[in-house]
């Protein structure tokens, strides 16, 4: 799959996190997704975003704009340096949390792209791609 | 330090929420607003989100406490102006701000509130 564009964004602040939404904001306009998806989007990337920096110690996020014509999309990958998650399915779970917050950032996210991968083991990070298409 | 303004109007809170908000700014706007309903004594806030074009789980999560603690404290919290497709994404995320009223525009904000604040009263 063709990779076009890409660009790392840094994640060790919450200023880190506006950021990330600033910048998948414009790559998703640029390839002319719908005002929708384009939310759906930027939704995901924070809270993904947030992820890294909450549990994973901060990290960054790779973006890639993909061209498979006749569709275009985006697919961004979030790597933090955290513990890891010993439980992936357990994770992925609406309300499930170990951070205080609503436990909806694994699932949610899945939820608001086409395709969702999480690669972890404990003490090796968290590494969480997602693409949506357009 | 980034602030968010607060303006009082009568016997009311109103907040626009402007910039795409940083974690730490959206704790300042929570800690403002509960000291300005101590010091004003208000009967209700109303927070304009029809700028915000990304409502994720953390500021979903500030709105609702926002109306929790404001609760608490004798007054009715109104969310306002959600664009439409802020409220598909917040919907699928699987944050239904249970428990926050919300309004289309801050003219029926501000008439929810007064017909709380006029019910609250002769109560």
């Amino acid at each position: 799959m063709p990779v076009v564009k890409e660009e790392t964004v840094a994640i060790g602040s919450d200023a880190d996190v506006v950021l990330v939404r600033q910048r998948v904001r414009r790559r998703a306009q640029e390839l002319r997704f719908s005002l929708v998806d384009q939310t759906k989007l930027v939704t995901a990337a924070s809270e993904l975003a947030r992820n890294a920096l909450e549990h994973g110690r901060g990290g960054e996020m790779l973006l890639q704009v993909l061209e498979e014509p006749p569709r275009s999309g985006l697919r961004l990958v979030f790597v933090d340096r955290g513990p890891g998650i010993s439980n992936v399915e357990l994770a992925m779970k609406d309300g499930y949390t170990t951070g205080g917050g609503l436990g909806l950032g694994l699932g949610g996210a899945k939820r608001l792209v086409n395709e969702f991968a999480v690669e972890s083991a404990p003490g090796a990070g968290t590494r969480v791609t997602v693409t949506k298409w357009h | 330090m980034d602030r968010i303004p607060i303006l009082r109007m009568g016997e009311f809170l109103l907040v626009t929420i402007q910039v795409d908000m940083h974690d730490q700014l959206a704790l300042t706007l929570q800690d403002d607003l509960t000291a300005q309903i101590t010091r004003t004594g208000a009967r209700g806030v109303l927070i304009d989100i029809s700028s915000l074009d990304v409502v994720d789980s953390f500021i979903g999560r500030m709105l609702g406490s926002i109306a929790s603690m404001a609760r608490l404290m004798n007054a009715e919290t109104v969310v306002v102006g959600m664009q439409p497709s802020v409220a598909i994404t917040l919907v699928e995320l699987g944050l239904t701000l249970h428990g926050i009223r919300t309004a289309l525009n801050v003219e029926k904000g501000m008439a929810l509130l007064r017909a709380g604040a006029a019910r609250r009263s002769r109560a």
